[in-house]
């Protein structure tokens, strides 16, 4: 009796906390063109050619990890140091700083407030401008933050997708390259 | 007797584990599901009373914090963003604030307060602010009578919400920068800063 009490109590207060939500993965047009970054070092990272634009499929990667962010989103400026936590992990990993990378698109956000953004926190990845909302909308009007993960040189297939916050860095970066790793380096 | 003990540790874990998620939530934003999404509005449903040059119509209006704050209160002190916002707890506008929040160094690099009015009436909007963190500027409201302040710049639409508008006032009491935004749209802050830059020069 005291262990049913005890385990509805789990579940009950399970029910009460916040979950991510799952973003519709399925209709995602990713088929959309970004600002060449300006920086040399940022469009090294990226293996970018000189130009005005890319698609997700210029990168140089094996999977590329997109936050749909926005300055205005509170859960975002919260997550922001994490999300640093997240690339300053993928650098520091001579495997993974080669095959992943790490871009961020501010939905709704103009150049300015991306770069406000960017300052504040001190982010050192790639960021972009959505001002219009463009893209926020062929991704499917996510909700912010959104993690999106994709294979750049497999018809942007996407791997995975979810709204809301993570809680370890570390954990969701293993989490997030698992379809990088092949069977035999599974333990 | 020692089962019992841990039957009870476990509840005080669980209700531990509970309220650290329920007031870790409001600090970090505000919930999706909370939003009420009215759609697509009329993006602009009000005339305009007040011009650039003027001197801003002065009100005094209680805050969240219970002080009675107008632009009044930084004359000759401050410049003042007075940022009207049209609905608590609707998409845009639960927004607006957080990002201002953040701005707080660009504002004062300018020497500017930031005066958040709505027409909701005080315990909704002490809710609802309550849920983006701590703001740094005075959230007012202009509830009662309803919309007299909206009304006197000219912002009061016809449902009785206001328009997301922006009117900057110098230290000296001066209208000098006026943005009635569609409703629908959030303002760019660079925009904003951008007349704050205009004040210095």
């Amino acid at each position: 009796m005291k262990r049913l009490l005890v385990t509805t109590l789990f579940f009950m207060v399970l029910s009460m906390m916040p979950v991510p939500g799952i973003a519709d993965c399925g209709k995602m047009e990713l088929d959309f063109q970004l600002a060449v970054p300006e920086e040399q070092s940022q469009k090294g990272y990226l293996g970018l050619d000189d130009g005005k634009t890319f698609a997700l499929s210029d990168i140089k990667a094996d999977m590329v990890i997109i936050e749909i962010f926005s300055m205005y989103c509170p859960i975002c400026q919260a997550e922001a140091d994490k999300v640093n936590r997240l690339f300053e992990l993928i650098q520091a990993d001579d495997l993974l700083k080669e095959r992943v990378k790490l871009i961020g698109i501010g939905a709704g956000n103009s150049s300015f407030e991306v770069d406000f953004f960017r300052k504040n926190y001190q982010i050192p990845f790639p960021l972009f401008s959505d001002g219009d909302f463009t893209i926020h909308k062929k991704i499917g009007e996510v909700q912010t933050p959104c993690f999106i993960t994709l294979a750049p040189d497999k018809d942007l297939e996407v791997f995975y997708c979810r709204e809301g916050r993570f809680k370890d860095p570390g954990q969701f970066l293993d989490h997030l390259v698992k379809p990088l790793k092949s069977p035999e380096d599974t333990p | 007797m020692k089962r019992l003990n841990t039957i009870s540790m476990t509840l005080a874990a669980l209700v531990i584990v509970c309220s650290w998620f329920l007031c870790t939530a409001g600090a970090e934003g505000i919930n999706r599901e909370d939003i009420y999404d009215p759609g697509t509005l009329k993006p602009i449903d009000s005339q305009l009373s007040v011009s650039l040059g003027e001197k801003a119509p002065d009100f005094r209006l209680k805050s969240v914090s219970g002080d009675m704050i107008g632009p009044g209160s930084y004359l000759g002190k401050k410049n003042v963003l007075i940022s009207f916002v049209p609905a608590a707890w609707t998409p845009v506008c639960s927004d607006q604030w957080p990002g201002y929040n953040i701005a707080r160094p660009l504002f004062e690099q300018y020497d500017t307060i930031v005066l958040g009015i709505s027409v909701d009436n005080l315990p909704t909007l002490f809710a609802w602010t309550g849920e983006m963190g701590d703001l740094w500027f005075p959230v007012l409201s202009d509830f009662w009578p309803h919309g007299r302040v909206s009304s006197q710049y000219g912002v009061l639409r016809s449902d009785g919400t206001s328009e997301r508008a922006l009117f900057l006032v110098d230290k000296k009491g001066i209208l000098r920068f006026i943005h009635v935004s569609d409703i629908n749209v959030r303002p760019d802050l660079g925009m904003i800063i951008d007349s704050l830059k205009a004040l210095s020069r």
